[in-house]
């Protein structure tokens, strides 16, 4: 994993997004906030449908992130800013689209600025990680 | 309104949260995460976010008008099962941007005496 350069492009990764995931991932973390289950209760405080929870779109991100480290043991650091919502509307599935690039190596570290991407809109600001290369 | 003197205060939790491997299973099967011998890196958060709210709560924070603003971990190593891990929460920081309140909130996971993970949430109560 030592054979990154800075500038590399790491190619996107494309991860569907539906309620099913929603509800998946709620009893996983705990988070049961309606807003992430709940359209009619979504709407009532003025959001367009039910929305991802933030966390899991950075869950994610974070799995392209391990994938490209190879494996959740190297990932020392990891930021996200929630700038957008990932809406994610009744019987469909969306698409987030993680990519990255290699903007540093440094002391057997090396860091990757993340983009995420759904329906075209940046949804993470200032995503990124810093990875172990031993 | 937060109270000013709340924040640099450190709340340490109660109790411990022992980590289960059923939970870590659990976690990496809803974010599709095939290797369940670690933890995720932001597992975490089902535990920090938690204490968070507790914290928040109890410091007179309306956590119905909570947004979850950035997030940021670092990880002195993963989270396996078996972990004990004690949660302290420290208000950093209390500002006030166009009458909306954002809390930034570091949690500090201790196993035994080895801090394994150090996260900090920022949280914005909505106006």
């Amino acid at each position: 994993m030592s054979n990154f350069e800075v500038g590399q492009e790491l190619a996107a990764v494309s991860y569907p997004i539906d309620r099913a995931l929603l509800v998946a991932y709620a009893n996983a973390s705990g988070d049961h906030n309606p807003i992430h289950q709940n359209e009619e209760f979504a709407k009532s405080v003025g959001l367009p449908d039910v929305i991802a929870h933030g966390m899991l779109t950075m869950a994610l991100a974070g799995r392209f992130v391990s994938d490209v480290a190879g494996g959740s043991a190297h990932v020392k650091e990891f930021f996200a800013r929630f700038i957008k919502p990932v809406v994610v509307p009744a019987g469909s599935t969306v698409n987030l689209i993680i990519s990255g690039k290699i903007s540093a190596i440094e002391n057997g570290t090396a860091k990757i600025d993340i983009q995420a991407i759904c329906n075209d809109v940046k949804v993470l600001g200032m995503a990124k990680a810093v990875i172990s290369l031993s | 309104m937060l109270d000013p003197d709340l924040v640099g205060r450190t709340f340490v939790g109660a109790t411990s949260t022992l980590v289960t491997q059923e939970a870590i299973t659990q976690f990496s099967r809803a974010i599709g995460e095939p290797n369940f011998e670690i933890a995720p890196p932001t597992f975490s958060i089902s535990i920090t976010l938690a204490e968070s709210q507790v914290l928040l709560q109890d410091s007179g924070l309306d956590w119905t008008r909570v947004v979850h603003g950035d997030q940021k971990f670092e990880i002195s190593r993963p989270i396996v099962a078996g972990d004990s891990l004690l949660c302290s929460s420290t208000i950093e920081t209390v500002r006030n941007v166009a009458g909306n309140e954002i809390v930034t909130v570091r949690s500090d996971l201790h196993s035994g005496s080895d801090l394994v993970v150090s996260s900090w949430s920022t949280l914005v109560v909505r106006a």
